[in-house]
């Protein structure tokens, strides 16, 4: 993969493309559930351009990171919160 | 402190409206800065075109505005301003940014408008626009089986690039009656590019099965969607996928507007012929003022890029091709227009807001939205009622209450930088 960044995803390392966002890292690692709403349901990204507030996910320990919004960098820390 | 940024002209918004509105304006003396939220330019639309452009219009203009002396200030959100021509952004990375400006320019662009529907909520349900922006950020869509549905030319062009991105696209289901479309369709022939665009797109989604007069009516599975019921007309079926790609057209983005004391009538900014809006110096460009399309978004952007510049004898010539751009955006709008029988989706359990698991049920024995914010939290979460606020008007025909600052969820420590910003411009 050229031009390829690695982060953590749950502790476990994924390798994803450069420009990549988070949501969509998150996605390919096989997450499906990136937070659990007010009653404990399953949530993931919905609107993919920042509005929606459901991709909500921890990105180097800053807690509700829209991942939607965000581009994956080397070595990040990426925690789904479910 | 937070971090200082003055500026003659500050651009809201870095899609076409805000594009063309920096290349209009750019006059080599005046300091433009253009800030959006996004990590990239290009809006929603253009997404992903500054990397590797594909379409030949965003990539002229975006060679058009790096040729100008506009700076980008990306992965900024503004949530409350401090005083007249001040503003304070939070920075993705946490941080705070004061700006400072003469004129501003918003292009906030719209949203998708999504309907509440029994499993509406479960994960791979996504936007139409939603699933498409995900893919361009890097999510891999070979071969997976994709219903795209809902209403609007939205799902024409993500049905198209899904398929080119490799999905199997099961069906494209619009709640509009052929009918309807027929009529549109006819002014669309009456326009040579128009024409030209529609027949591209017919020969991308060649293969996709196209139905009318078809919604979904449920989203089914354990922690994830595995599949969809669909009805059209009388008959229901479902179909197994991977994704469900819906989205019901869209709605623009005021809330900013609103924030600034800008008028907002029938859900849009209202703006003179010049884009200027109720507050003087305050011009609105784009799909925050009537959803319109990039053409039309391109036209406003330069007519209150050159407003905004004092060049008002340059913005005239262009006003009959934005007349012209916006009688076909209407048209195209009433297309689309929601069916009735779209209020029946919903069911007693199924969650219209999101953010505060708040069911229909609960919702239907309030009188009205501000009633229903006070009493059920609808509209109180993060996304502050940006995606059942749109929902619960066309349920319940309930108009959104006033916009407040913050105008979006925003850090104790940007909080803390309004008071101290105030405070200080009014000198206590």
């Amino acid at each position: 993969m050229p031009n390829a960044v690695t982060l953590s995803i749950n502790g476990q390392p994924w390798r994803v493309p450069a420009e990549s966002t988070v949501a969509a890292a998150v996605l390919l690692s096989g997450v499906t559930t990136f937070r659990r709403s007010v009653t404990g349901e399953a949530r993931a990204p919905l609107c993919g351009m920042g509005i929606c507030y459901e991709c909500r996910v921890t990105v180097n320990g800053q807690a509700h990171a829209r991942s939607c919004q965000i581009v994956c960098a080397e070595g990040m820390e990426v925690r789904t919160d479910a | 402190m937070p971090e200082q940024h003055a500026t003659d002209l500050l651009i809201v918004g870095a899609g076409p409206a805000g594009i063309a509105a920096a290349v209009a304006a750019h006059d080599g003396k005046q300091r433009i800065t253009i800030l959006d939220d996004n990590p990239q330019p290009g809006g929603q639309i253009w997404r992903g075109e500054a990397q590797t452009p594909s379409d030949t219009a965003a990539a002229e203009w975006l060679k058009r505005v790096r040729a100008t002396n506009a700076q980008f200030i990306h992965g900024a959100r503004i949530f409350a301003q401090t005083d007249d021509g001040a503003l304070l952004a939070e920075m993705t990375n946490g941080e705070t940014l004061s700006l400072r400006y003469q004129k501003l320019i918003l292009a906030t662009g719209a949203r998708e408008r999504f309907l509440p529907f029994p499993g509406w909520t479960l994960p791979n349900v996504f936007g139409a626009g939603g699933l498409q922006a995900l893919v361009k950020g890097g999510l891999s869509i070979a071969g997976k089986r994709v219903v795209v549905a809902g209403t609007g030319p939205l799902l024409l062009a993500v049905a198209a690039y899904l398929k080119k991105r490799g999905a199997a696209v099961l069906l494209l289901a619009e709640q509009a009656p052929f009918t309807k479309l027929i009529g549109f369709g006819l002014q669309v022939a009456r326009s040579v590019s128009k024409f030209k665009q529609a027949l591209e797109l017919k020969g991308q989604l060649r293969g996709v099965p196209q139905r009318f007069d078809c919604w979904p009516l449920a989203a089914h599975g354990e922690g994830k969607l595995a599949r969809v019921t669909l009805r059209q007309g009388a008959r229901t079926f479902d179909l197994a996928c991977d994704y469900l790609a819906c989205g019901f057209h869209l709605v623009p983005n005021v809330e900013l507007a609103a924030l600034l004391g800008c008028a907002v009538r029938d859900g849009c900014v209202a703006v003179d012929e010049f884009q200027q809006s109720a507050v003087a110096g305050v011009y609105c460009a784009g799909e925050s003022t009537g959803i319109g399309g990039v053409e039309v978004a391109l036209i406003e952007g330069q007519i209150a890029g050159l407003a905004a510049s004092d060049r008002h004898h340059d913005a005239r010539p262009l006003f009959a091709a934005r007349a012209k751009a916006q009688r076909f955006a209407g048209a195209l709008n009433r297309a689309v227009a929601l069916r009735d029988e779209l209020k029946q989706l919903p069911q007693a359990d199924t969650l219209v807001c999101r953010c505060e698991d708040v069911s229909f049920e609960r919702l239907q024995t309030q009188p009205e939205w501000r009633a229903a914010k006070l009493h059920t939290r609808c509209g109180m979460g993060p996304c502050q009622g940006r995606v059942c606020g749109p929902a619960v008007e066309y349920l319940f025909g309930w108009q959104s209450a006033s916009v407040r600052p913050p105008a979006f969820p925003a850090s104790i420590g940007s909080l803390a930088q309004v008071a101290a910003s105030s405070s200080s411009n009014s000198g206590d």
